[in-house]
């Protein structure tokens, strides 16, 4: 049954831990593109990475790579780990404390049988190009979170994998280096050939890196579907916290941030060039006419999509720049909104989250 | 309270005569058979306990806290107990030794084999219990990335899991060897008190303290130095990590 299959990873399994947890899955990434699995801890994402890795066996269904099946029971086919060819970056990288960088990086060339001359060659000319250069003989303890993830991504990409899968790539990090990081690890992906997978709990770094994302809860998928389609239409009340965000990028400049030809007023005066702004839904305000007080950020717009989760009400608006609102129920029906009335929106300037995401110039 | 005995011993080391005292052949044959017996002991206790660990510590079968039992009962057994049990079991008429010398020829009771068997009786639960700690306590995800790239289960063992507990299996092993150099009730139990073929210092000394004190003394004070030349340098070389 593998004829119709393309280059890239088809999954489709069960698989049971325990006697009350199932994971079901269904993936199917095409070389060249990314996909995101988010969900909350406890959901199946590790076990996900297990059973794409050969480290967890499944117990229905199949998973095959590159037209080869890799795990499939009911034909009896299993492939052990270490003959798949999947590079896993993995939650808090697990480089190897007793080795070096380059020895990490060579780790599975000599496993797969490289003399140690060719497997140093190779790994150094890795480590040059994610620019770890210098730092070979360095052990992974001495090296900051950027650098132990890019030696773990080296690591993954030495062995030219089928399968890039990334767990958690950027939660072991600093809150401040991780925009920086997340920028750097999306070039990487994209020079990546093959299918790619980035296990993660936060929908920033889904939204951001993923072509396509699946939501993932109690071991199953609810949701599929673009980052758009989900931040726009989400499905289920996780969908919805995480769809919450929104996530706007802009150019800034003294206090100002140019979306489009909109002006938005931030309270981060310092920040130059090419920033990110996150607006949580609860933080934005709706009105009839236009609200008077302090909020810097007001301007007339409609109601483009309307939709009830119970006692609260997500409200997508319209242009200049489309955000998505919650507000209670009540105070809709107060204010009479429906879709395709007219509301005046008000954001508070220090409601408002910035973060570089060009190279920080800050003038202090 | 720890120095006591050491100061106790050294007043009573007869300087002039030492020279003579340790060239002579009851020291230097049981310095050479203790060295000999508590190191082959040693290996063996890897050889059979570091598997023996990691069955323990990782595959759940039925059984496996007898199992544990078993393999620390030697530990809080009197070592006299447990030679006495080796002789039962493997002495000329014991329930193994007698099939042993009718196919092999080998009898274990009073050979220098019967001490390296005492002794690894002895010391081998201080290595199975350090290293199935140690692999208890590390991180098996580290055998899974090495999976993933392509490592073999027997390259995983060698460049993954025994680096990574390496403190813990030397330590394991110092403790090991520790306890078999030292050893004696289960030794004079069941391989008995032969100078050359089974009289360890241990033993030695026993014998001295009633006839010649002063060997006694340079006997006891062989064991002082060796022992302290080993764990002082093996603690400068791998102790720090613990």
């Amino acid at each position: 049954m593998e004829g119709a299959l393309g280059p890239g990873l088809e999954a489709d399994f069960g698989l049971r831990r325990g006697d009350s947890f199932r994971l079901d899955l269904r993936l199917s990434i095409p070389a060249g593109t990314t996909v995101a699995l988010l969900g909350p801890n406890g959901a199946g994402k590790s076990t996900a990475v297990s059973a794409i890795a050969g480290l967890l066996p499944i117990d229905s269904g199949s998973i095959s790579l590159a037209g080869i099946a890799l795990d499939a029971p009911a034909r009896d086919v299993f492939v052990p780990p270490e003959s798949r060819r999947v590079g896993v970056v993995f939650q808090d990288y697990l480089l190897f404390p007793h080795m070096t960088v380059i020895e990490n990086v060579a780790f599975g060339l000599r496993s797969r049988g490289s003399s140690r001359p060719e497997a140093m060659d190779r790994a150094g000319s890795w480590l040059e190009r994610l620019e770890l250069g210098g730092l070979e003989r360095r052990k992974p303890s001495q090296l900051s979170g950027g650098q132990a993830q890019r030696v773990a991504l080296a690591r993954a990409l030495v062995i030219e994998p089928d399968l890039l899968l990334l767990d958690e790539p950027l939660a072991a990090l600093d809150v401040t280096t991780r925009a920086d990081l997340r920028r750097t690890l999306a070039r990487h992906l994209d020079g990546f050939p093959g299918p790619r997978l980035v296990i993660t709990h936060d929908p920033t770094e889904a939204f951001l890196l993923a072509d396509e994302v699946h939501i993932i809860e109690n071991g199953a998928v609810t949701q599929s579907g673009s980052p758009d389609e989900i931040r726009l239409r989400p499905r289920t009340p996780y969908a919805a916290d995480l769809a919450g965000s929104n996530l706007v990028v802009g150019n800034a400049s003294g206090g100002q941030v140019e979306i489009g030809s909109h002006v938005m007023y931030v309270a981060e005066q310092e920040l130059e060039g090419e920033v990110l702004l996150t607006i949580r839904p609860s933080a934005i305000s709706l009105h009839r006419s236009p609200p008077e007080g302090s909020p810097r950020n007001t301007w007339q717009t409609t109601v483009a999509v309307m939709e009830r989760l119970g006692e609260r009400t997500r409200i997508r608006t319209g242009v200049p720049l489309p955000l998505t609102v919650e507000v209670t129920s009540e105070a809709t029906a107060a204010l009479g909104l429906g879709e395709g009335e007219e509301v005046w929106v008000a954001i508070k300037a220090t409601e408002i989250g910035v973060e570089s995401e060009s190279i920080p110039t800050r003038s202090e | 309270m720890f120095v006591v005995p050491f100061v106790g011993l050294l007043a009573r080391v007869p300087w002039s005569d030492l020279p003579a005292l340790l060239a002579g052949d009851v020291v230097t044959d049981a310095l050479r058979l203790s060295l000999v017996t508590s190191l082959t002991a040693t290996l063996i206790a890897v050889v059979v306990g570091v598997p023996l660990a990691w069955i323990m510590a990782r595959l759940d079968f039925p059984g496996r806290s007898l199992v544990r039992g078993l393999v620390t009962l030697p530990l809080v057994l009197p070592p006299v107990v447990g030679g006495a049990a080796l002789l039962f079991a493997l002495g000329r008429r014991g329930l193994v030794g007698e099939s042993l010398d009718q196919v092999t020829g080998l009898l274990l009771p009073f050979s220098t084999w019967g001490v390296v068997v005492a002794n690894t009786f002895v010391a081998m639960p201080f290595l199975v219990i350090t290293v199935e700690g140690a692999l208890r306590n590390l991180d098996q995800r580290y055998e899974g990335a090495a999976a993933s790239l392509g490592a073999s289960r027997w390259t995983v063992l060698r460049r993954v899991t025994l680096p990574m507990i390496g403190p813990s299996l030397v330590a394991g092993l110092v403790l090991t060897w520790a306890r078999a150099f030292g050893e004696f009730g289960a030794t004079i139990t069941f391989a008995g008190n032969l100078q050359g073929r089974t009289q360890t210092l241990p033993l030695a000394v026993f014998v001295a303290l009633e006839s010649d004190r002063d060997t006694a003394v340079a006997l006891s004070l062989v064991m002082v130095i060796v022992s302290l030349a080993v764990l002082v340098g093996l603690r400068e070389r791998w102790w720090k990590a613990l």
